[in-house]
C-alpha cells in the first residue's frame, strides 16, 4: 500500500476519466483488485480484531460487575470517560506510546467500543428474569451452568443489539485510523481527498457504508439464528 | 413405578427440621425462628401462613439456596449441611411460582436440564423426557419442541413439574406452584398434582397461602405466624377441629367446620354405613355422586331446600353413558353433620 502514489495514477485515461467525472465506473472496475478490495479486507479486519476483542474484554467486565454489583459505576465511568474522548484525540494520546501502528488503532478502537458493549451486555444480563436463575441455581447448575446456559443465552438480544452498534460505529472510527496507519477505506479516501479526481473518494466512501450495512445485516441474521425463541414469542 | 402402598414409598425420604433458625444478614430479627417437624417420606406437607412468615425461606433452606444459621435439616436421616450444595439440589426437585422455565429452551430441553448435566445419555434422555411429558399430559410428540410461551399458564406449571422430576429425586420443593393460576386452572392442575402424587409418592413441601389448597393437597399442614414462628403442624382434619390458639383459628376461617366437610365424601359415609336405603319417596332428591364432599352435599341441601340427598355410584370412565350410576341410598343433613364432626 505504502507504494501507492498519493496522487492516484491514471494509466491511460479512459473518456470518463478524461472528463473528470464525478464517478467513473470504469476506472473502479480497473482498480478493484489493486485497491478497492485490499482496502475493504484491511477495513474488515481492524474492525473485527476491535470488536472481538473489545466484546470479549466487555462480557467479562459486564459478568464481573453483575455479580458485584459494587464494580458497575466505576467500570462504568471510566468506559463512559473513554467513549466522550474524540477518536483523533485518543489516536494523538496513544500514537506517543504505541507509535504510527495497528496496535494503536486496535487499542484506540477497543477503548471506544467499550462503553455501548458493556452498557448493553450488563443490562442484558440484569433482564434476564429472575425466575429462572432462581430454578436454575435450585436444580444444581453450577454457577458456570448457569452463567453460560442460562444467563448469556438470555441476554443474546442485548449482545446483539450493542455489537450492531458498536461495529457500525467502529467501520466509521476505522476510516478515521488512516491518519495513523496507511490501511483501510480511509486511507483511500485521506488520499483521494487531495486530488480533483473523485472516484476513489467516493467509491471507498461507498464501500465504508456497504460494509456498515452488510455488517449488520449478518448480526441481524446471527441474531435471528440464535434466538429462536423470540420469534415464537412475538407470534404468540 | 414398582407398586409401592403409601406405607413404603419407594425412594421416597422423610425430611426433618431441627430446631432450624434462619436470620437474614443484617436482619434483627429471624426469618424462622426454632423450627422442628418431621414431614413423612411420600407426604405432602403444606407451609402456610400469612405473607413474610418465613414459608419460602423454610422451603429454601432445605436445598440451601438459603444457608441455614442454627439447628440441621436432615433427608433420610443424612444432614443437608454434609452435602455439596449443588449436588444436593440435583436431588430435590423445585418447582417455583412462574415456573422458571427457561424461555430459551424447548418444552424437551427444558425438562432435560437436570440428567443433561448429570451427564445422561442421548437415549436415555430422550426416553426419559418422553416418559415425564406423558406423565403430565403433554406428549413430547405435540410439545416437546415448542417454546415456554407456546403454553398456556397451566400447561407451563405441569412442564415445571415434569421438569422438576426429571432425575426422579425422592423430594420436592414447590413454592407456591400454582399461585397464579386461574381458580379453574388451579383446581385442575391440583387435582392433576394429587393423582400424579399418588403414583409417585416423593415427598412434598408445598408452600401456599391458600388455606383452601392447602387442606386439599396436604397430608400434613404447618402454620406460621408472624417472626417465623410455627403456630401449629398437624393433619388438615386435626386443624380445622382443634386449632391450638386464636391465631390459627382466625387464619383457617370461620368457616372452619365446612372446611372438614371437604375432608369426606359421601363414599366415605356409604363405607362407614351411615347411609340409609333409599325408598321410593326418595326420588324427587337431588342427587349426588358418591365421589363429592360432604360440603357439596351440604350445599346441594342448603340450595334446594331439602334435608338429604341421594347418593349415587360415580359414573364409571368406561361405560361412556351420561347417565348416573346405580343409588346407593340416602345421605340425611343429620349423617353429614355427625360425620363433619366425628
Ligand atoms: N434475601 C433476603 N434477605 C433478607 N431478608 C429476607 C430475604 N428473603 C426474605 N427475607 C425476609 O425474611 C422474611 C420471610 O420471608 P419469606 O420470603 O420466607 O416469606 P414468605 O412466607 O415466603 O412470604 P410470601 O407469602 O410473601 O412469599 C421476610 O421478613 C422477608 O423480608
Ligand atoms: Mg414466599
Amino acid at each position: 500500500m505504502s507504494a501507492q502514489p498519493v496522487i492516484p495514477d491514471y494509466g491511460d485515461p479512459s473518456a470518463c476519466v478524461a472528463r473528470d467525472a464525478t464517478f467513473c465506473t470504469d476506472w473502479f472496475g480497473d482498480h478493484w483488485w489493486n485497491l478497492f478490495w485490499p482496502a475493504l479486507v484491511q477495513h474488515l479486519e481492524l474492525t473485527l480484531i476491535a470488536v472481538v476483542a473489545g466484546f470479549v474484554l466487555a462480557v467479562v467486565a459486564a459478568v464481573l460487575c453483575h455479580h458485584k454489583s459494587w464494580l458497575a459505576a466505576p467500570v462504568s465511568g471510566v468506559t463512559s470517560f473513554l467513549y466522550t474522548v474524540p477518536p483523533l484525540a485518543l489516536f494523538q494520546l496513544l500514537v506517543p506510546v504505541t507509535g504510527f501502528s495497528v496496535l494503536t488503532v486496535e487499542t484506540a478502537l477497543v477503548l471506544y467500543s467499550l462503553y455501548l458493549l458493556f452498557t448493553t451486555i450488563l443490562t442484558g444480563l440484569r433482564e434476564v428474569p429472575e425466575d429462572a436463575v432462581r430454578a436454575a441455581r435450585g436444580m444444581g447448575l453450577t454457577r458456570w451452568q448457569i452463567l453460560t446456559k442460562v444467563e448469556l443465552r438470555l441476554a443474546v438480544p442485548s449482545l446483539i443489539s450493542g455489537l450492531r452498534v458498536t461495529t457500525v460505529m467502529t467501520i466509521g472510527i476505522v476510516a478515521i485510523a488512516a491518519y495513523v496507519v496507511d490501511q483501510g477505506l480511509g486511507s483511500l479516501i485521506l488520499k483521494a481527498l487531495q486530488s480533483p479526481f473523485n472516484t476513489q473518494f467516493i467509491g471507498a466512501g461507498a464501500l465504508a457504508v456497504a460494509l456498515a450495512l452488510a455488517a449488520d445485516g449478518v448480526l441481524v441474521l446471527a441474531g435471528r439464528l440464535l434466538t429462536p425463541w423470540a420469534r415464537t414469542r412475538r407470534a404468540a | 413405578m414398582t407398586q409401592a402402598g403409601p406405607e413404603t414409598p419407594a425412594g421416597a425420604q422423610d425430611i426433618v427440621f431441627d430446631h432450624v433458625v434462619k436470620t437474614y444478614p443484617n436482619a434483627t430479627v429471624p426469618a424462622v425462628d426454632d423450627l422442628s417437624l418431621t414431614v413423612p417420606a411420600g407426604e405432602i406437607c403444606v407451609l402456610l401462613g400469612p405473607s413474610g412468615s418465613g414459608k419460602t425461606t423454610a422451603l429454601m433452606m432445605v436445598n440451601r439456596l438459603a444457608e441455614i444459621t442454627g439447628g440441621d435439616i436432615r433427608i433420610g436421616g443424612r444432614s443437608i449441611l454434609d452435602l455439596d450444595p449443588i449436588r444436593l439440589r440435583r436431588s430435590i426437585g423445585y418447582v417455583i411460582q412462574q415456573t422458571g422455565l427457561f424461555p430459551h429452551l424447548t418444552i424437551a430441553e427444558n425438562v432435560a436440564t437436570v440428567p443433561k448435566v448429570l451427564g445422561w445419555d442421548k437415549k436415555r434422555l430422550r426416553e426419559r423426557v418422553g416418559e415425564l411429558l406423558e406423565l403430565v399430559g403433554l406428549p413430547a410428540g405435540e410439545y416437546g419442541r415448542r417454546y415456554p410461551a407456546q403454553l398456556s399458564g397451566g400447561q407451563r406449571q405441569r412442564v415445571g413439574i415434569a421438569r422438576a422430576l426429571a432425575a426422579d429425586p425422592p423430594v420436592m420443593l414447590m413454592d407456591e406452584p400454582f399461585g397464579a393460576l386461574d381458580p379453574i386452572t388451579r383446581e385442575h392442575v391440583q387435582d392433576e398434582f394429587l393423582a400424579l402424587h399418588a403414583r409417585i409418592r416423593k415427598t412434598v413441601i408445598f408452600v401456599s397461602h391458600d388455606i383452601d389448597e392447602a387442606v386439599k393437597m396436604g397430608d400434613r399442614i404447618a402454620i406460621f405466624r408472624e417472626g417465623g414462628k410455627l403456630a401449629q403442624y398437624d393433619t388438615p382434619r386435626t386443624l380445622l377441629k382443634e386449632p391450638a390458639d386464636a391465631f390459627v383459628a382466625r387464619f383457617v376461617g370461620a368457616d372452619r367446620g365446612l372446611k372438614r366437610l371437604t375432608l369426606t365424601r359421601l363414599a366415605d359415609l356409604a363405607d362407614a354405613g351411615a347411609l340409609t336405603p333409599a325408598r321410593d319417596a326418595d326420588a324427587a332428591l337431588p342427587q349426588l355422586a358418591a365421589d363429592a364432599s360432604l360440603r357439596s352435599a351440604l350445599s346441594l341441601m342448603v340450595a334446594e331446600g331439602t334435608d338429604a340427598v341421594r347418593v349415587t355410584e360415580p359414573r364409571g370412565p368406561a361405560d361412556g353413558s351420561d347417565g348416573t350410576g346405580p343409588v346407593l341410598g340416602v345421605a340425611s343433613l343429620d349423617a353429614v353433620r355427625k360425620a363433619g364432626a366425628a
